[in-house]
């Protein structure tokens, strides 16, 4: 039976998985894939609080609540944020954020 | 009609006629003149009517200031001895004026601008003279300075008389300056919220506070007495008054003779029971008196200008009037020698006009000279100006003046020696003017063809010239001054006191007859009186280095201080910090996020570990 730690740990590894290729790829569709994986690594860690953190015996349902809005907010933003991505690669022809230095000093 | 309706009229009707001269009938020059004369008879019949009715009490009018209980200012009008008197002296005085100005003034620009300036001043002066509180008094008070401002710069084009009317109010000013701080000393004695009063009535009962504190009455006296310094040009406010004279000749002798510089005077009798109540304020009033007759004396016997020599004896004989108020003695002191003075002055002023219009407008006495025979009238009003002036017996500057310095021998012999060398002056240097100007031979073309004036001048000089000469006889005294004040003879004066008056008469005559006999030009040159006692040009300096210096450090303050360090300062460190930042901008997102995942660890520290 896997513990709360061995959860969390998991959890931790996905963050900072998607915290790194956040920081250190230059594509910019990875980079999106980075996020999707840091909110899942929230879900992760929301879900296993959920079910170990027992209030009068019975799980805590609210986690898993934000858990679905959480999804379903993803999914939205996941819409938003590829159709930027589209629009961007039509105008520059290039998903490099290298290349998006307009508002540089 | 009540007398309530009388004295609402006689202080209105100038001020309607103003309006309707201004507004309505500019371009007409006799109806100017018309309306102006018509509101100055009015007041002259509504004047005396109230006089001879004896009208005592308080007319309400409307409460000007009404916050309930805590301050309340009512425009009201009182009527008592007092008012009486100065009210017939004012519009007795105020229409031959401005019958005297048709003749003046005819062939001159702003005609009816000039008279619906006359006919504001004496709404004005009729304000101060039937102000029944303090605060009304000063409304009226500047309403004078400026319409006296109005009147002096008339010819505004000329740049002296633009700038004498300047200085006229800004003088002013600062004497006011001072009322206005007395009138609120007292409001605040009183009581201030509670209770406090601006009313004559109220103030000359001493407060409680001024029994308690003799200094502080002291001190708020002499406040109110900074009005009169200023408005009747006491020393060391006297400069403008010498200088309004750029002013046309009949405002000279409307304003500075007879009405506008009598308002200090006024005020003084008006608060005289609190002034006399005050033995160190009264001391104070009666040197700067006799100090001012006696400096004015001296600068007057050294001008050259006609009207500026008037000017000088004018300040001399104010000096005489605040000297009367300070003794202590009677508030009908003061106002005794204000009367005669207000005849026999503005006699003089118009016989100077009359003169300069007969010497095509030449002021300067120099250029004149045997006048005599081809001015008669001007000539023999004249004499009796310049009798009653100079003190001499049986015209009615005698009775006055002879009046305030037996007074004053009985009060302080140091005044009493001041003002009798000031008396012996007066005749020395009125007898001069006659002598250069009436006397020898003609001096200038001008006066070889000088001519009388006509005969709308020369009635009213000689309708003044009857009061200059009876106006101090007993009857006159009894009828216009025994119910407000007495004016016994001190008893107790040596004998050889009214044998000194007529001695320095005599003596200033003679010497004056002696020294200014066929001569064709002044044979005393004393250029420290000639240029007033420097005392104009200590003025300038005054305005110039230390005012001008203080303008200039404000000038640097504002420049580099002000403008420099705050505003402009203000403005460099935003664009600095702004331009700091600006290398933030790396226009990398994964920098971006790197700062906002730094930001949110920072803030998540901040709220765990920092309380």
């Amino acid at each position: 039976m896997p513990t709360l730690a061995n959860y969390l740990i998991a959890s931790g590894l996905l963050f900072a998985t998607g915290l790194g290729v956040v920081m250190l790829r230059r594509s910019i569709i990875v980079i999106f894939m980075g996020l999707e994986l840091m909110l899942n690594a929230a879900n992760l860690s929301l879900v296993s609080f959920s079910r170990y953190g027992l209030i009068s015996g019975h799980q805590n349902y609210n986690a898993q609540i934000l858990v679905f809005f959480i999804i379903s907010v993803a999914a939205a933003e996941v819409a938003v944020g590829l159709a930027i991505i589209v629009s961007l690669y039509r105008a520059r022809q290039t998903t490099h954020v290298e290349d998006l230095d307009t508002l540089k000093f | 009609m009540n007398l309530s309706t009388i004295a609402w009229i006689t202080l209105f009707a100038p001020l309607v006629a103003a309006a309707i001269i201004l507004f309505v009938t500019r371009t007409s020059k006799p109806l100017a003149a018309g309306l102006a004369i018509l509101s100055a008879l009015i007041t002259t019949t509504c004047g005396w009517t109230l006089f001879v009715k004896s009208a005592e009490g308080v007319y309400h009018g409307f409460n000007w200031v009404d916050f309930g209980h805590s301050l309340a200012i009512p425009f009201d009008l009182a009527l008592d001895p007092l008012s009486r008197t100065m009210l017939v002296v004012v519009t007795t005085i105020a229409p031959l004026v401005f019958i005297y100005s048709i003749g003046y003034m005819k062939e001159e620009v702003g005609y009816w601008r000039f008279f619906a300036g006359l006919a504001l001043f004496l709404f004005s002066m009729l304000g101060i003279v039937l102000a029944n509180n303090l605060v009304m008094m000063f409304i009226f008070w500047e309403l004078v300075g400026v319409s006296s401002y109005i009147l002096i710069g008339h010819y505004y084009h000329k740049d002296s008389a633009a700038d004498a009317a300047k200085q006229a109010f800004l003088v002013n000013r600062i004497g006011d300056f001072g009322f206005m701080l007395g009138i609120l000393l007292f409001w605040v004695a009183t009581g201030g919220p509670e209770g406090g009063t601006f009313t004559f009535a109220g103030i000359n009962h001493p407060a409680p506070i001024f029994v308690q504190n003799p200094a502080l009455l002291a001190v708020a006296v002499v406040l109110i007495f900074c009005g009169t310094v200023g408005k009747s040009a006491q020393f060391p406010l006297h400069v403008w008054l010498p200088n309004s004279m750029e002013g046309p000749t009949p405002v000279s002798s409307l304003l500075h003779a007879a009405t506008m510089v009598a308002a200090g005077v006024y005020l003084l009798a008006r608060i005289f029971p609190i002034l006399s109540s005050s033995p160190e304020a009264s001391e104070i009033v009666a040197w700067t008196g006799a100090i001012t007759a006696l400096g004015a004396g001296i600068l007057a016997t050294q001008q050259d200008d006609i009207k500026g020599i008037l000017a000088y004896s004018t300040i001399s004989q104010l000096g005489y009037m605040v000297t009367g108020a300070g003794l202590a003695v009677s508030a009908a002191l003061p106002m005794f020698h204000l009367f005669t003075h207000a005849f026999f002055k503005c006699l003089l002023f118009l016989t100077a006009g009359s003169v300069i219009i007969g010497m095509h407008h030449e002021q300067n006495i120099w250029k004149m000279g045997g006048l005599k025979g081809k001015m008669p009238i001007t000539f023999l009003t004249y004499c009796c100006g310049m009798l009653a002036l100079s003190g001499c017996p049986f015209f009615s500057g005698h009775y006055s003046k002879d009046l305030i310095m037996a007074c004053s021998w009985e009060h302080h012999r140091g005044i009493f020696w001041v003002v009798v060398i000031a008396a012996g002056l007066t005749p020395f240097y009125m007898m001069r003017q006659a002598m250069v100007v009436f006397f020898g031979k003609a001096r200038s073309e001008h006066s070889e063809h000088a001519h009388e004036s006509p005969l709308v001048m020369t009635i009213p000089l000689i309708l003044l010239a009857i009061p200059a000469v009876i106006a101090g006889y007993p009857f006159f005294e009894h009828t216009f001054f025994h119910e407000i004040g007495s004016l016994e003879e001190p008893t107790g004066i040596p004998t050889f006191v009214p044998q000194v008056f007529l001695g320095v008469f005599l003596a200033g005559l003679a010497l004056a007859f002696l020294l200014y006999r066929n001569v064709e030009k002044d044979p005393i040159r004393i250029p420290f009186l000639e240029n007033r006692f420097y005392i104009d040009d200590l003025y300038f300096w005054i305005v110039r280095v230390i005012q001008g210096g203080f303008a200039k450090i404000c000038s640097f303050v504002d420049r580099w201080f002000i403008d420099g360090v705050l505003v402009r300062g203000s403005a460099t460190l935003v664009w600095t910090v702004g331009f700091a930042l600006r290398f933030l901008q790396l226009g990398n997102i994964q920098a971006y996020a790197l700062f906002f995942g730094v930001g949110v660890v920072g803030l998540i520290y901040l709220l765990l570990h920092v309380r």
